[in-house]
């Protein structure tokens, strides 16, 4: 194993990330805190969970998701987008690197960046109202895995891209569409018959459920049906990936 | 011996196009090798399976007998590439760059290194400034800088001195002649024959992506140093004077003209010459003079 390697692409992504700050960490934490004003405060008083959560609290778990999701993908997708783009990946095709630590290096960046942003936006939440963690090993379980998971998906959709267009095209049909009907805003019990049932196709709604979960000990899907869903998201973004890197698709000519 | 073997090395880019065609070639160590030949006859994409940029569709590549694809960690680690296009990261610094390069063979931090190499290429002064702040000339010593940050036993250079003015390009011939005494074995492509013949030990040509010719540069020296004198006489001569009978002077065969063949060893006395010529009462017409330069070596081989 090439630690060394593997730590410089680790080391290189997040300086990138730290570069650009108000690009990378302080838009997720404003957008974060602007829900929360809509939501959490000025809506949310009218809404009730049921139980003693209330509404501004339920929202949470929900919107560290849906920044940890879209914040992970976003990473790992341009962090492997652009080097292909410039031409700067002759470098890492020519170092003696595997596959194994060029993914890592550029998921586990990812992965960091995002799990940074969910402790400033979850630091932000406590401005509005308090917001107890009954189980926190739960609960940083289920950020890194949907976090990796995701940086992973994202990592795949940058190699396989070759036009910006592409890049974006799943962070805004598939992800934000998902996310805001994943649950962030509502429980799912709270929908009518089949878009009850609908909802449960949506692996979204099992990682906000799951962090839900370890943050009040209540949500719609028990958190070991999260976290085998989650795992199995990972599995196949894993073996897409094995697939790529085997055949050299898009990335050797 | 050898460190870079190619055996039949084949590549077919998707869409058909063959850019390398049954290529089989051998590079001693610590030489300088020039790869020559027109736009598109192959050089990058050769160098580019070496490097593991590009996926050979057959054949086998091995350095210091390490496969570049099945042992491609051996292999890779003692090979740097400096490449065609200027590809950097913009927005970090020069230093920074450099220690990423390092970083990724797995190599720990050597900042005496870094001096060194930046001192070498006069970029030390630029440490500091971000890359997008650099010139052209500079982007490309900075490209140059990070191939040697991994120590390489091979470097590749494609088209180094491209861009890069008259005298820089004389300083970075120093600059490579050093790298080579340190005993790094040299790969270069260029299209500039004089960098070739300055600098290469051996010479390769490559067109169609075939290899048309390997050569010793001393070798083809001599062939380029051949020179012709051809003077053309006024009255034909039935048979070459006593004094005009040497080897190198051959009288045509319709008897109109003189051909005298000599290279850089004989020194004709050309003054000489044209005395023994007056003595014998042979009128001159006119004098052409003719010599083969790589450039003709060069295009003949790839116009054939
Ligand atoms: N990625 C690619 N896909 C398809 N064809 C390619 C690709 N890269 C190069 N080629 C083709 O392969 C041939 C050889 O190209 P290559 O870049 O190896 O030439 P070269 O000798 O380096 O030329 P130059 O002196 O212009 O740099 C060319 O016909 C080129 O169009
Ligand atoms: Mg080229």
């Amino acid at each position: 194993m090439n630690w060394i390697g593997f730590f410089t692409i680790y080391k290189k992504e997040m300086m990138r990330t730290f570069r650009v700050p108000l690009q990378t960490i302080f838009s997720p934490v404003i957008t974060t805190a602007l829900y929360f004003v809509v939501f959490g405060s000025a809506i949310g008083s009218r809404i009730s969970v049921g139980g003693d959560v209330s509404y501004a609290q339920f929202i949470v778990p929900g919107l560290i998701m849906m920044s940890l999701l879209s914040s992970s993908l976003a990473a790992a997708s341009s962090g492997i987008y652009f080097p292909k783009f410039s031409g700067t990946i002759y470098e890492l095709l020519s170092a003696p690197l595997s596959y194994l630590e060029i993914t890592l290096g550029y998921t586990l960046a990812a992965t960091s960046r995002a799990m940074i942003i969910s402790v400033i936006i979850y630091i932000v939440s406590l401005f509005f109202t308090p917001v107890p963690i009954a189980h926190p090993f739960v609960a940083v379980l289920f950020i890194f895995l949907t976090a990796f998971t995701f940086a992973m998906f994202g990592f795949i959709i940058g190699l396989l891209s070759d036009t910006f267009e592409k890049l974006n095209i799943f962070p805004t049909f598939v992800i934000t569409p998902l996310s805001f009907l994943g649950g962030v805003f509502y429980s799912v019990d709270m929908l009518p018959g089949i878009w009850h049932q609908i909802s449960y196709v949506n692996p979204i709604v099992y990682m906000i459920n799951g962090l839900r979960w370890s943050f009040f000990e209540s949500s719609s899907v028990s958190p070991l049906i999260s976290i085998g869903i989650i795992v199995i998201f990972l599995v196949a973004c894993l073996f897409a990936l094995w697939r790529i890197f085997k055949t050299g698709y898009k990335i050797k000519t | 011996m050898s460190i870079l073997k190619i055996k039949n090395l084949n590549k077919e880019y998707k869409g058909g196009l063959k850019a390398l065609n049954d290529v089989s070639l051998e590079i001693n160590k610590g030489e300088i090798f020039a790869l020559l030949g027109p736009n598109g006859a192959g050089k990058t994409t050769l160098i580019n399976i070496v490097c593991g940029l590009v996926n050979p569709s057959s054949g086998e590549v091995t350095v210091n007998n390490f496969d570049i694809i099945k042992q491609y960690r051996e292999a890779r680690a003692f090979v740097s590439l400096v490449p065609q296009e200027i590809q950097l990261d913009p927005f970090i610094t020069v230093e920074q760059t450099l220690e990423f390069s390092r970083g990724f063979f797995g190599k720990a931090k050597k900042p005496e290194l870094t001096k060194e190499i930046l001192e070498g290429l006069s970029l030390w002064d630029k440490k500091d400034n971000k890359v997008i702040q650099l010139s052209g000339g500079m982007k490309r010593r900075v490209l140059i800088a990070k191939a040697l940050m991994n120590e390489p036993e091979v470097l590749f250079l494609d088209e180094p001195t491209a861009g890069v003015d008259v005298e820089l390009r004389r300083d970075m011939w120093k600059f490579i002649a050093k790298i080579k005494q340190q005993g790094t074995t040299i790969i270069l492509t260029t299209h500039y024959l004089e960098e070739a013949e300055e600098m290469a030990d051996r010479i390769g040509v490559i067109d169609k992506g075939e290899i048309k010719m390997v050569e010793n540069k001393d070798i083809l020296m001599k062939k380029m140093g051949k020179k012709q004198l051809l003077i053309s006489l006024k009255k034909t001569l039935e048979n070459l004077p006593a004094d005009l009978q040497k080897k190198y002077i051959v009288l045509s065969d319709d008897k109109k003209s003189l051909l005298v063949n000599y290279d850089s060893e004989l020194n004709l006395d050309i003054a000489g010459l044209m005395q023994t010529l007056k003595n014998n009462n042979i009128e001159i017409g006119d004098i052409v003079t003719k010599q083969s330069s790589l450039e003709d070596i060069f295009i003949d081989l790839i116009n054939e």
